[in-house]
């Protein structure tokens, strides 16, 4: 089939970008968006211009990797699914795509659909764990944990860290990404004596990077390709606040921010 | 040269505990005093990175992707193996370990497997302390499942993504150390060689991904955690990223490569659909466990599956090997279901693939079940192909996954450059000529967690370590030839991209050096890969410049280095007269049509030492020794 591609072309942050079309008439529609671009690339090559910078690794959807907006949507149109399992059978002949970078301040761009995303790694630093070095472990057994709770643990911690949600969010707020996290370490035994200070910690440093406030529009969790639920952001200000009140006189120092960073 | 594994002597079972208290410590207010790199963030990577920086010693860890978390180890499905025997099984350390040398081929070495499989349980505790939500039963206790080739339940999971799951712990206690800083994060940075001071392997020369910059970093060791080198067959499960090229450049400075032919091939994996094809995905072996594998038994079959009526359906696993059925190894899986294609029973549009059917599960023990063991992948097997699992059975066929060769290291995961280890997939130690399933995870992350603290720490309380200046010669040396190369590369403009000339030569290994291989094959490999590898160096296009984000040319430095591998895979397949394991080579096989080996010839690990551009690679051999495990003709009827 034949689409146009309407592609966010920007040399550098410091370049001034704009869109650019390709027209491409044979696409599969078994192919993935990514491998579209992939041919795309090809013939640019060969016309001795300049490929279109993605970022993409596994190709399976988890690593998190790719993503950009397609027609307006954080990844494209379907559900639950990252740009690199994308299928163009999901298009028709003759329709135009316009992918763009994730735009979202925190998320400084580096070269036509490659954006920054350091900022989350910042979040993660500040309180994503749980503190137990290499030997100290317990039995795995020794730890019960309830299949509920292991469940919804789990439905937390399949977030693939690729930004969907702060891309989706009109405010770029961050707090799908933390409070998956949050939830993720705070539902299990193991993370509950850490609960309070890492909601602290990892809400400061959410708050010192150039993300926006959540304002509970849940665009974050309809863009998600793993459907992270959006009670999670609910956990994340329960611990906040609960920990806020507790601890008012240990208030974690974050980092500098990933945009203030060389 | 003389290969010396350093397994310590004496009983197996205590092998570990007298290697580690014969090891020298370092004082705890030294530690810091010490630098070290680690290169790559995957399983092994991350977990040694985070647990070094635990120990106090200055870490700095690279990645060639955005953030550490985006390491392959992520798309790890199954699950991963411990010889907890939770389940009154009859599991065991002894039976894991023995599973694996069999597993194996008889080609891996004793002393390794079996520290392997002691740390196995070990590294549950671990993970399920750092909140690695594995899968629970209703009372609260850890799940096992059972997986391909095995006859216990010694699988732990996480849903289908126990990779990611795993990692994410590795990752969080790897960021754990960066805030506290004694690990430095270096993302978006690729090693571009080794740096090799007085016989000490001292550094490395990366280059900076966005500004095109080469930077120098010195240290007391280095570690390689670099992954396997499937993408050598351009396509693979692996991810688009993952290379050969600091295991190659270390191999070029002087580290042994190691049973470079050994790589394996993955039976459960979506069929190609077309040439634009970018990759391949792995359907998790897990579903082995519940589904099963058929073709039909006239040749060229194309009525829909489901109307096919059950006697003309050819059940050719349970057939075959009526003890083992669908759970044969990834090896003897692989190799029935291409057989079979090759003599035209194979389905769907390109005749490549059989059928893996979930209907009598489905009918047994219903869908919610089914759903609830597998749903992830079923989603997105349907996602990628447009068909319904749960209603038509799956197509699957065999593909390239993972590589048991690698730098060869001894039993302190130390190269033959003193100073260099390399950890997990990078290295060859542990899984001989075939890896059983749900493996790979327990091997980087006893590598990362439990090995590499303690033999490193012998390294360093035991060497001297002068101060080397960036004036230092060999320092200069390895930056001018990655200078050389790199411009080289950008200067040619010539009329091919990377990608078609990286897709010719995955074709080329494919055919001659995959599944199946034969002298004849191999032979004319070696002269196909020379002719395009020379055409590569007189016309392959890379575009733009040195200087910034330039994807082109990250995958020409790369592809450079698999045509030299690919060479080298050939020749090592070429040499081995026998066939064991993932390496099938058509004139030794029983009658059959398994694997026949021949112990009394090549019972020897194949460590090739590089001689130079034009020489030919040198073969040591490291013999092998069985003690505990006896071989025998691997049959599993």
């Amino acid at each position: 089939m034949k689409l146009t591609l309407k592609i966010w072309r920007q040399k550098n942050r410091n370049d001034k970008g704009a869109f650019v079309p390709y027209v491409m008439n044979d696409v599969d529609p078994e192919m993935s968006v990514l491998e579209c671009l992939d041919v795309l690339n090809e013939t640019l090559i060969l016309r001795g211009e300049v490929p279109v910078a993605f970022e993409h690794d596994c190709r399976e959807g988890i690593c998190g990797s790719c993503g950009f907006v397609i027609n307006g949507v954080a990844h494209g149109p379907e559900r639950g699914t990252t740009a690199c399992q994308l299928t163009m059978r999901h298009f028709k002949d003759g329709d135009e795509l316009t992918l763009e970078p994730w735009r979202a301040k925190a998320f400084p761009l580096i070269k036509d659909l490659v954006v920054d995303r350091r900022a989350l790694d910042h979040i993660i630093e500040a309180g994503g764990y749980i503190s137990v070095s290499t030997g100290q472990a317990p039995d795995g057994n020794d730890i019960l944990v309830g299949k509920e709770i292991a469940d919804e643990s789990m439905d937390a911690a399949a977030c693939i860290g690729c930004g969907a949600c702060v891309a989706a969010c009109p405010n770029a707020s961050a707090a799908l990404f933390t409070g998956a996290k949050i939830t993720h370490l705070g539902t299990l035994p193991q993370g509950e004596p850490e609960r309070e200070r890492r909601a602290l910690s990892m809400v400061a440093q959410m708050n010192a990077e150039a993300f926006g406030n959540c304002t509970s529009i849940g665009e974050c969790t309809a863009a998600c390709p793993k459907e992270i639920p959006l009670e999670v952001i609910a956990n994340m200000n329960r611990d906040y606040v609960c920990a806020s009140f507790r601890r008012r006189d240990d208030l974690p120092t974050p980092v500098p921010p990933a945009v203030h960073r060389a | 040269m003389t290969l010396d594994a350093k397994i310590p002597s004496g009983p197996i079972q205590e092998a570990w505990a007298k290697a580690c208290f014969d090891m020298k410590l370092v004082n705890p207010s030294n530690k810091r005093k010490h630098s070290l790199i680690v290169v790559g963030s995957g399983l092994a990577g991350a977990s040694a990175a985070a647990s070094l920086g635990e120990l106090g010693y200055n870490v700095k860890c690279f990645c060639f992707q955005d953030s550490p978390r985006r390491a392959h180890s992520i798309a790890a499905q199954g699950g991963i193996n411990a010889a907890k025997n939770y389940p009154n099984d009859g599991e065991s350390v002894f039976r894991l370990f023995y599973d694996t040398v069999k597993g194996g081929d008889f080609r891996a070495r004793e002393g390794n497997v079996y520290r392997l499989a002691q740390n196995s349980g070990k590294i549950i505790d671990q993970c399920v302390a750092q909140g690695v939500p594995f899968a629970r039963e209703y009372g609260g206790s850890l799940t096992n499942r059972s997986f391909g080739g095995a006859q216990v339940s010694r699988t732990f999971y996480a849903r289908g993504q126990t990779g990611q799951q795993l990692l994410l712990g590795a990752y969080q206690a790897l960021e754990r150390q960066v805030h506290a800083g004694s690990v430095t994060m270096i993302p978006r940075t690729e090693m571009q060689d080794l740096i090799v001071v007085d016989g000490q392997a001292r550094g490395i020369v990366a280059r900076n991904l966005l500004t095109g910059e080469l930077t120098v970093h010195i240290a007391d060791a280095v570690i390689l955690a670099t992954g396997g080198y499937g993408n050598v067959y351009y396509l693979s499960t692996n991810a688009k990223g993952s290379n050969a090229t600091a295991i190659w450049r270390a191999y070029k400075r002087g580290a042994l490569f190691a049973n470079p032919c050994f790589t394996q091939i993955h039976p459960t994996c979506i069929p190609v659909s077309g040439d634009y094809q970018s990759k391949l995905t792995l359907m998790s072996e897990s579903l082995r466990n519940d589904g099963r594998i058929w073709v039909p038994k006239k040749k060229g079959d194309s009525r829909p599956p489901n109307e096919i009526p059950e006697d003309e359906r050819d059940y050719y696993l349970e057939r075959r090997y009526p003890s083992f059925g669908n759970l044969v190894p990834r090896d003897v899986a692989s190799r029935n279901a291409k057989a079979l294609c090759d003599e035209g029973y194979g389905v769907g549009k390109s005749g490549l693939g059989v059928y893996l059917d979930f209907s009598e599960s489905i009918a047994r023990l219903g869908e919610k079940t089914i759903r609830e063991r597998y749903g992830n992948l079923f989603d997105m097997y349907q996602r990628i192909t447009d068909e319904n699992p749960y209603k038509v059975p799956m197509r699957i066929y065999p593909a390239i996954h993972y590589t048991m060769g690698g730098l060869w290291v001894d039993y302190q995961l130390q190269s033959t450059i003193p100073g260099l280890f390399v950890l997990g997939e990078a290295n060859f130690s542990d899984h001989g000529a075939n890896r059983l399933g749900a493996s790979a995870l327990m091997q980087g992350l006893s590598d990362g967690y439990f090995i590499i603290p303690y033999t490193v720490g012998n390294y360093l309380a035991t060497n001297k370590f002068p101060k080397v200046e960036d004036s230092n010669p060999a320092v200069q040396e390895a930056i001018s030839s990655v200078r050389t190369k790199l411009d080289k590369l950008l200067s040619i403009k010539g009329n091919r991209t990377v990608d078609s000339f990286h897709r010719e030569l995955g074709k080329i290994v494919w055919d001659y050096c995959g599944m199946a291989r034969t002298a004849d094959g191999l032979t004319s490999a070696i002269g196909k890969i020379r002719a395009l590898r020379e055409e590569y160096w007189k016309n392959v296009n890379v575009p733009g410049s040195g200087d910034d984000l330039n994807a082109s040319l990250e995958k020409a430095g790369r592809v450079a280095d698999f045509f030299e591998l690919a060479e080298l895979m050939c020749i090592d397949a070429l040499d081995r007269n026998e066939s064991c394991g993932g390496h099938f080579r058509e004139e030794y096989q029983t009658a059959d049509g398994e694997a026949q080996r021949d112990d009394e010839h090549y019972s020897y690990v194949a460590a090739w030492g590089y001689a130079g551009a034009d020489a030919a690679p040198v073969l040591n051999k490291e013999p092998l020794e069985f003690h505990y495990v006896h071989p025998s003709q691997r049959s599993y009827k």
